[in-house]
This record gives C-alpha cells, structure tokens and sequence, in this order.
C-alpha cells in the first residue's frame, strides 16, 4: 500500500465534495480496493469512506413495487432484508464470498467495479434494474460497458439500484474453483412483458443479455424451450480455470437450471 | 473404558488452547528493538541476464539503511543442496551454485535479486521501487521435455543442458524387466502427470536475523520445521558462523508440509544483513511471495508400464519420470524423485522385476521439494493407476487383482533396496471393504444416476516409507546429513519433566502426543510433562520433523532416554528403601520393593536426586536428567487401503466427493484423535491435489496460479465426513514404540482413489475415459467426456 488519507463523509453531498479532490477514490466494503491497494496496483491521495452514509444504507420498496437498495448497502443486508422481496437477489447476495466479503462488500462497490465474474451485475442487467447516482438515473442496459468499464463518471457515486420484482427470477452460478466468482453465472428474470436473461463470468465483454433465450422463454418459459440454443465459444473467456467452449456450454446448461429452479 | 492418561488415550491438544484463543507466538509476533525490514526486490520474467542493478536513488529514500544486491554475496557461500544423487553412469548429479541474491542472471520469477532494508517495511517497498533493475530477457525453458531438446534454454550457462541426473534404479533390474515386459501376457502403460502444487501452510514464511555484538551471537528466528539443520546448513555452508555463536529459534510455526523444511534465501539475508547493520532485520512473507518463492512440491511426468502374465500376477513394472528440481536444487530436492520415490515403486504387492528410470531436469521455475509425502504419493499414484487401468483392460474387479498380488508375508525384501518389517495388507483391505460399504455401491450409484449423475468408485492401497531415516543407509544413498533424533529428559525436582526435543512441532501434536509416552512409561500424570522444542539454545541437536518421522525417530530417542531415568531413578529409590536395585519396580508413579510392602513416591525419589542428603554420592551423581539420540535401523512401513466414491455432474463435469474411507495400519498408536486428525488433514489435502490445486506456468515461465483466486486450496465444503480407522496394527519391529507414523499417509493415500473413483464414475456414463490428469476440474473432466 502507499500512503493515503482517509475521509468519511455522513452525507452523500459530503462525500462529492470530498471526492472533488485530486486522486480521490471512493471506499465502499474494501473488498476489492483494498487487495488492490496492497498490491500496489491503485495509488488513491485520499479514500472517501462510504460506509459511514447512512441515506446510502438499507433495502425498502418504492411506490412502483421496486426494490431499491442503497448502494452502500452490504451484501448480508440484502441477504437478509431482500428476501421476501425478492428472494433470487437475495439468494444471490447471500452466495457471494464469504461471511467476511458479505459484511463488508457492498452492493455499489461491484457495480462499480464491473469485475467480469461478478454476480451483481448479472441481477442488475437480468432485472432491467435502474442504477441511480448522485446526478442521474442509469439503466442497466446502459450502464455496463465491457470489463471493469460502466457508465460512471469519474467521481460519480452509485446512491441506489432499484429492482423491478419479477414473476419468477433465478441465478444459478457455476463458481470457479479458486477464487468462487462465477466461472458462469446466469440470472433469468421472467416479468409480465418477458423474460430476460443475463450472463456474467463467460464474456470478454463482461455481463451480456442472451437475447435467443430471452426470446425463446418470452414465448414459453420452460428449460425445454432453450433446446437447440448456445452461445458461441468465441469471445468467451479462456483461462486455467476453462476454455471459451467450455463457457458458452455452461451458459447453456445453467441458464436451464435457472428457468427450472426459477421461483 | 477408553484411557484417559498415556498411551492410547485421545488427550485433547493441549496447544490447542493456545491456538484457538489467538496466544500463539509465532515467528512474526517476535519483535526485537531497533528492529529493521526488508522488501526483497523479485525478478518478475523467469529467464534473463541482469545488465545493470543502479540503488543509487533508492538508497538516498527515507528511511533506506542499506540495499544488498547479489555484489554483497560474492564473498557469502550459495544455498547447499543437502542431498548428492548418483546418475545412472556412476555420476555426480550437476550441482549449480545457488545463490542468496541473483548474481548475473535471473532463473525464475520471485528470485530475489536485491533487497532493501528500512526502517519501516513501507519505506523498504518504496525505495525497492526506485531500483532500476535492467534485465536482458533471455526464452525461459518451462516445458520439461522440451528443456532436455538440443538448443533449449539453459537454466544454468556453464551446464552442459538442463538434465540434474538421470537415475536408473535398480540398474542391475533394467535387463530383467525388459525381458519380462517382452514376455508379459499383458501390458498395461499409462501416462500421467502428478502436478505442481503449492503447500500454502496457513503461516507464511518469516525470518528475523539479530545479531549481538556483545557476545558475537546471531540469533535467526525463523518458520522452520528443524532449526537444527538450518543452524547447521547456514552456519557452516553459507555464512561461516560457528555453530555456538548461531542460534536458531523456530517458535510455533503454523503448518510446515514440507515446504519449511528447507533452507531458504531470506533466512540467510536476514542473518546475513543483521551482522553488516548492526540491527536486527524482519522478512515476513506476503503470499504472493509464498506463491513465488517457497519451494513447490510434486511436478512428474511419468509414463509407467505394468506387466502381468497370463494368471494376473504382476511381473514386471518399469517406470520413466521426469522431475523438475525449477531453476535450483533446493535442500532435499534431488532425494524427492529418488530416494522417496524409487524405493517405494514395489507399492504393497509381489512383482519380481522393477526399474525405475528418473530424469530430474531444470526448468526456469520455483525450485521444488519435499511436500507432505514427497516422492511416496507421486508412486503411490502412478502405480495405484496403473493397476486400476489394467484391471479394466483384463475386465477384472480392481479389489481382487490387488488382494492377487499382495505381500503376505513379512519381512519382505523388494526389488527396489527396501525391507518391509509388517504389515497386513488383506486386513486394511477387509477393513476398507467393511467401512467403505462397498457392497452397498451399486445402490448408491442407481440413487445418484435416478439424480441425473454418475457416481463411480476408487479404491487404491498405499505404503510408505517413513521414520526417516536410518543415517548409515541414507548417507550411502547420498545424504549429507545424519537422520537420527534426540531427547533429553529433565526430571525436576518435585517430579516434573521437560523432555527437550529435536523433533518439532508445527500443528502435529507433539506437546500433546509425546508426554503421553513419557507418562505411561513412567506412570504419572501426562500434565506433569511439558515437551520443549524448536530453540537450538535449548534442544539437543536434532533433525527435526518431516517424512512422518517425529514419533517413530523422535519418540524413540525419548523413550531411550526415559529409560536411562527409569534406571538411575531405581538405583535412587532401592537406596531409599535399603533394597537391592534388582527387586525395584516401577508402577503407578511409585518405586516398590518386590515381594514386599515397601515403597516410595516417584516425587520422593525426584526431590532425592536433587536434595540428596540421604543419597549415595559415591555411586550416583545427583541430578535426574538424561539424554538420548536414536537412529532406527530400517525406516517403518504405514500402509492402507483407500476408497473414494465421487459424483460426476454429466453437464458441467464437476465432480463431488461423496464418501472417502481410509484403512491405516500405523503400527501401534500413541493417540488416536491425533492420528484421525493427521488422517483428515492429508486426505483434504489428497483431494486438493486431485480435484483443485494446479500450480501452472505459462510458456515463458509465468506464474498464472500466483494467488488464491486462481490457486483452489482445499475448502471444508470440497471434502465429506470421513470415515477413517487405524484399527488394523501390525506393530514396527525395530523401534521400543512399534510405531510407524502417520504424517503423510493421507496425502499419499487419497489422490489416486478420487482419480480411480472419477474414471470409474466416467466409465458408466459411457465415456471411453482410461485416465484423466489431477487435478480432476470441471472444465477437464467436461473435456474428457467430450472425447
Ligand atoms: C474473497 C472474496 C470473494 C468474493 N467473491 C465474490 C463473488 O462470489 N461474487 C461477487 O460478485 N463478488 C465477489 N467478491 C467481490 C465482492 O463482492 C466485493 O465486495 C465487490 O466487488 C466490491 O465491493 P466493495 O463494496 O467491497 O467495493 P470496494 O472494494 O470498496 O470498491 C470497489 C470499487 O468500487 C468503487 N466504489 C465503491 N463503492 C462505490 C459506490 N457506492 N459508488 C461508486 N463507486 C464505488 C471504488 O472506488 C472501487 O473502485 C469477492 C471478494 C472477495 C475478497
């Protein structure tokens, strides 16, 4: 790590002003920026803490049936407090790392991050969910950008997400051995006007929406329905852990499992 | 009614406390005054010639004290290999210089090439980062085969080319087992890989150099598994100090699995640095570090080759491996592939010709050693393998060719150097059966394959060679140490002891295990028994502990020395009754006079020694405190049978370890929880190797697997509930305990049972699967089922 100071605004307004100053990074659970930091791969001037904001915090329902969560929200928070809301993200939350990752790791913190093998970002581009700052809403589709990439703006801070319910939802996540990401992770949403599907873990590009089978279970919401169907392995990720085909093939099989477990 | 002092009772661990409440004081919890910190800088491409190292800015940091390049070693003697193989031609294996800091060249990503000592461990990182370091890239050679080809990188320049020895063993055999393969009924050749692992003990390595300019006295504290022989290797081979005026501390040390066994760089820096600065200088291990810099284990390529005639009997094996030592021999590094290997390629059965052919070559990698079970699991392996293979190729039950071929009867010489003393393989196989249910399999795989998964069945039996080792044996076979183990028991006053162990202990029980023979044998309470350990200032010179050698060599030289107090405390106590010595006996923890009601206390005759008003002091000299050394005449003989049930997932190829049994004849047992503990930690560790861990390289010796999002260890959802027993006992005949040990046996024993177990599993599914290489992933198995 090299040298850095440290800042823990209360307030949301506190903490862009704070992070208007020169190499500042915001903080969230430290999950990811922290390993970086003793790395010595990042070289912030001063981290803003989020934690200490409390509008940032905590899960409710908006007066659209959505559920919001703060973005400083912890992954165990959503696992618990989600749950009879929306119990695939929870569910979904509640398989992140460890104990110890999901009572610090926020919500904010992976969708800001991006990381290809996230699980987050799979609920958020598999519910349409609207990803909101201290400046704008995002939607989902807009929001991810390829690898590490979104739509952020440097300094930009991650307030809310807001998840539409669906009829049924599912992530089935295929971990990678070593390190438990998502070797292949697919979260399948069905909502009255259809069903989506998001894939995380496989991708070059990061989380990608299948639109074949989005298409196919629009129609008819049943494994059977993807019969025939696959990703090509090109583009997908290869390393140590599995080859691009090996990918594109657990795309497939999970995502069936996600529609057959769907509830 | 189980025992609940002595030998045979599950004493819980008494370090245990200390452990689980966070009191432990490990390496990195000493601290001493002045103290300094280095960063070593690493070379991060595994081949290339250094041009320029320029410290000039980095030492003008803050903080900075001084900066070691590879210029300040010249004068320094390099890491000495503790092992001398003879090739097959009657020659010295190649010995490079192993130096502490890189000198002209770099061989493997995470060499050191200079370190920085600071104030604070910050200040040495940043100044590190101001060294400019000019490295002329040079192709690395990785790929064992290819390293051997004309034309491959050279690791070391002034080597002919990167073969370390070419083995042959038994080379006398070679003829005769050529000529019985050629006559074979049946052939079975297998090919296979035992992968790189890294052992990842949860403690990283840690080294503190002090030195004292008073009394001239460097004191290392260090995360050893044999401080002894780090006092010894560095003392005498690197750093010329004499052994009195270096002293070696190795305090608790969590987890060693081989890989704290050897003598390592930072240890002799630190040492090194602290004599040239005046102030003590700390290195505590990142485990990115760990990744790059401790010795890795395993890492074979081996094709084998079974013979059997027409009735099944084995009649010949032949063997040919390749075993990279990476970029330099580290301590025991050549005996691996060898000595730990050959010699157990006889596996538990009767086959009257064997060779075994072991090219150790040199790759631009970390080097490797010993790690838990070193040598005996990659034979284990390929031999346990190869009979399953060849059981499927004859179409005959695995269980049944194996009962075919056992050993029955004991000793039994082997055709590769070694003499099992006991053992009684049809018993753990019969106990195996028992509690593996496998007759209930058939009705568990039709559960699983009704769940859409196919479920298979290993089994494979192992045997080790362990309680290393006799000295006089192994020096023939190239060792530069002695392997012998020592204790001193000092009886205090009151009747207390400390035994004093070179033996140490770094999560295997020995506080616990070790006074549980001194009080039975004595007949006191095991808490009147404290074992000390780990400290050269006060320990006998000892070995230390790896190969499962600690009670079977260590216990033993404890025992002996028990027995010396055991006689002096009679000639004591036949004093105190006015008795003949001839009719004292011990029991209980009091002296008594056969035949009669006389008798005095234990403590009675402890308070004597050392207040002896009444005591004959012409005869015996006061005091009560003895001490032993013990070399065993033949290395004991553990042996088992394994079996793993796993499920195979058809559509992601991952495979679940459902069931795992293990048999054990360990001789007899000083604690039984103990040894189930050691049985659980190796076969976790067996099946990491098996179905997770991969230590990989890429072509131009990169490490991808450096950290542990892409290093899978072992995690307690990776492994069922076992089901173990040692129950079948066929005591050691050469050492006072009967005591074969039982270390490694788990580790040695599992992987091939899981990779049995898996192949079976793929076998009914259809899949024309014969062998699949460890470790068995999703992404590999998913592979081998598409053909
Ligand atoms: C052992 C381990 C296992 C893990 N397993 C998984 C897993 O299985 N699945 C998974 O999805 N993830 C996993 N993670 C990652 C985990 O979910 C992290 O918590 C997450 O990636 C980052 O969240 P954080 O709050 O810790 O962010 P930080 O590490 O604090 O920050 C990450 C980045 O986001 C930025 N940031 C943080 N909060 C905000 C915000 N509110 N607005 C804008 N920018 C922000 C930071 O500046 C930084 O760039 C694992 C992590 C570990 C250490």
């Amino acid at each position: 790590m090299y040298a850095f100071d440290v800042e823990r605004p209360t307030s949301v307004a506190d903490a862009v002003a704070a992070l208007g100053k020169e190499e500042a990074q915001a903080l969230g659970g430290g999950q990811t920026l922290i390993p970086t930091l003793k790395q010595r791969l990042a070289m912030p001037s001063v981290l803003v803490s989020l934690t200490g904001i409390a509008e940032i915090q905590g899960v409710c329902k908006d007066d659209d049936g959505r559920v919001c969560i703060g973005g400083g929200t912890k992954h165990a928070v959503v696992a618990k407090e989600a749950a009879a809301h929306y119990p695939a993200l929870a569910e979904l939350a509640s398989h992140i790392g460890d104990p110890a990752v999901r009572n610090r790791g926020t919500i904010g913190g992976s969708l800001a991050n991006n990381d290809p093998s996230a699980c987050y970002p799979a609920a958020a581009l598999g519910s349409g969910a609207t990803i909101v700052t201290n400046t704008r809403e995002i939607a989902a589709d807009d929001y991810f950008q390829g690898m590490f990439t979104t739509a952020l703006d440097e300094g930009e801070i991650i307030t809310e997400v807001k998840f539409p319910v669906p009829e049924k939802a599912k992530y089935m996540k295929f971990e990678q051995p070593a390190s438990r990401f998502a070797l292949v992770g697919v979260f399948v949403a069905k909502y009255a006007d259809g069903v989506r599907v998001a894939v995380t873990g496989a991708s070059n590009d990061g989380v990608f929406r299948w639109s074949e089978a989005e298409a196919a279970l629009s129609k008819d919401f049943s494994a059977g329905a993807l019969d025939g169907l696959s990703v090509p392995g090109d583009g997908m990720i290869s390393d140590l852990h599995g080859s691009g085909d090996y990918r594109a093939h657990l795309v497939a099989v999970m995502t069936k499992r996600a529609v057959a477990a769907a509830h | 009614m189980p025992k609940d002092n002595g030998i045979g009772a599950s004493t819980k661990r008494r370090e245990d406390v200390r452990f689980l409440t966070g009191h432990g004081k490990y390496t990195d919890d000493i601290n001493v005054l002045h103290q300094t910190y280095v960063h070593f800088l690493r070379s991060d491409v595994a081949h290339g010639k250094i041009t320029s190292i320029d410290t000039a800015e980095a030492a003008k940091m803050p903080g900075v004290v001084r900066i070691f390049t590879g210029a300040d070693f010249e004068g320094v003697g390099g890491l000495p290999c503790g092992w001398q193989v003879t090739d097959r031609h009657g020659e010295p294996m190649k010995e490079p210089p192993h130096p502490v800091l890189a000198q002209g060249k770099v061989r493997h990503v995470g060499e050191p090439i200079a370190a920085v000592v600071a104030d604070t461990l910050a200040e040495a990182r940043d100044a590190a980062e101001a060294i400019m370091v000019e490295i002329e890239d040079l192709p690395a050679a990785v790929d064992m085969k290819a390293a051997l080809k004309d034309g491959a990188p050279k690791v070391h320049d002034e080597l002919s080319d990167n073969l370390c020895y070419d083995w042959g063993f038994v080379e006398e055999n070679k003829g005769a087992v050529e000529e019985a393969i050629k006559n074979a009924a049946h052939v079975t050749t297998l090919e296979l890989v035992n992968n790189r692992l890294v052992a990842n003990p949860m403690e990283p390595r840690v080294a503190l150099g002090d030195y004292n300019r008073s009394d001239d006295m460097s004191t290392l504290y260090t995360t050893s598994q044999n401080p002894h022989v780090i006092r010894l290797l560095m003392g005498a081979f690197v750093l010329g100090i004499p052994e009195h005026k270096l002293r070696v501390v190795a305090p608790d040390v969590g987890g060693g699995f081989g890989t704290k066994i050897f003598h390592y760089a930072e240890e002799a820096f630190c040492t090194f640095a602290a004599r040239q600065i005046k102030r003590p200088v700390k290195w505590t291990s990142t485990r990115s570090e760990a990744f790059m810099s401790d010795a890795h284990g395993r890492d074979h390529v081996t094709k084998i080759e079974l013979a059997l005639d027409k009735d099944n009997n084995f009649t010949a094996i032949r063997t040919e491996t390749y075993a990279n030592m990476g970029a330099y021999l580290s301590t025991f590094a050549p005996s691996v592939p060898t000595w730990l290997h050959g010699t157990l390629m006889a596996g538990n059965y009767k086959t009257p010709n064997i060779y075994v052919n072991v090219k150790a070559v040199f790759t631009n990698t970390v080097p490797v050693d010993a790690y838990r079970g070193a040598g005996r699991p990659e034979a284990t392996f390929q031999l346990e393998r190869v009979i399953d293979k060849a059981a499927r190729e004859l179409g005959v039950d695995p269980i049944a060719l194996r009962k075919q071929n056992f050993i029955t009867e004991f000793p039994y010489a082997t055709p590769v150097a070694v003499e099992y003393d006991t053992g009684d393989y049809m018993a753990t196989m019969a106990k195996l059966e028992e509690i593996a249910d496998v007759k209930g399999f058939a009705a568990r795989r039709a559960e699983s394959e009704k769940n859409g998964k196919l479920r298979g069945l290993g089994i494979n039996c192992y045997i080790e060679a362990c309680g290393i080792a006799p000295s006089n044996l192994v020096g023939q076979l190239g060792a530069r140490a002695g392997l012998y183990e020592s204790a001193t028991v000092r009886v205090n006053a009151t009747g207390t002891i400390s035994v004093m162990t070179g033996s140490h202990s770094h999560g295997q029980g020995h506080e616990t295990a070790f006074p549980q023979v001194v009080a039975e044998m004595l007949g006191i309470d095991e808490s009147m028994i404290d074992i000390v350990h780990g400290d050269t200032a006060n320990t006998p010179m000892g070995m230390g502990t790896y190969g499962s050698r600690s009670i079977a060599v260590g216990g033993s030289a404890m025992v002996r020395a028990t027995e010396k107090i055991i006689n002096k405390a009679k000639k004591i106590a036949a004093h105190l009754m006015e008795a003949s010595e001839a009719d004292i006996e011990l029991k209980d923890g009091a002296f008594s006079v056969a035949g009669t009601d006389k008798s005095v206390a234990w403590g009675d005759v402890t308070l004597a020694a050392y207040v002896p008003h009444n005591y004959p002091l012409e005869d015996i000299e006061p005091g009560l405190e003895e001490t032993a050394f013990y070399d065993p005449s033949n290395f004991t003989y553990p042996s088992g049978a394994y079996c793993c049930e796993v499920e195979v997932d058809p559509e992601t190829g991952k495979v679940t370890v459902e069931r795992f049994a293990a048999a054990d004849d360990f001789g007899n047992i000083i604690n039984p929880m103990i040894v189930s503990g050691q049985v659980h930690g190796g076969i976790a560790q067996g099946i990491g190797q098996a179905l997770l861990e991969n230590c990989a390289y890429d072509e131009n010796g990169q490490l991808l697997s450096a950290s542990y999002m892409d290093y899978a260890m072992p995690r307690a959802d990776d492994v069922p509930f076992y089901q173990v027993d040692h129950s079948c006992q066929t005591p050691c005949t050469h050492n006072p305990l009967g005591v074969k040990g039982c270390g490694e046996a788990g580790a040695i024993g599992s992987p091939p049972a899981v990779i049995n177990a898996v192949v079976d599993a793929l076998q009914s599914g259809g899949h024309k699967v014969t062998h699949i290489d460890m470790p068995a992933t999703p992404s590999r198995v998913w592979a081998a089922m598409q053909g």
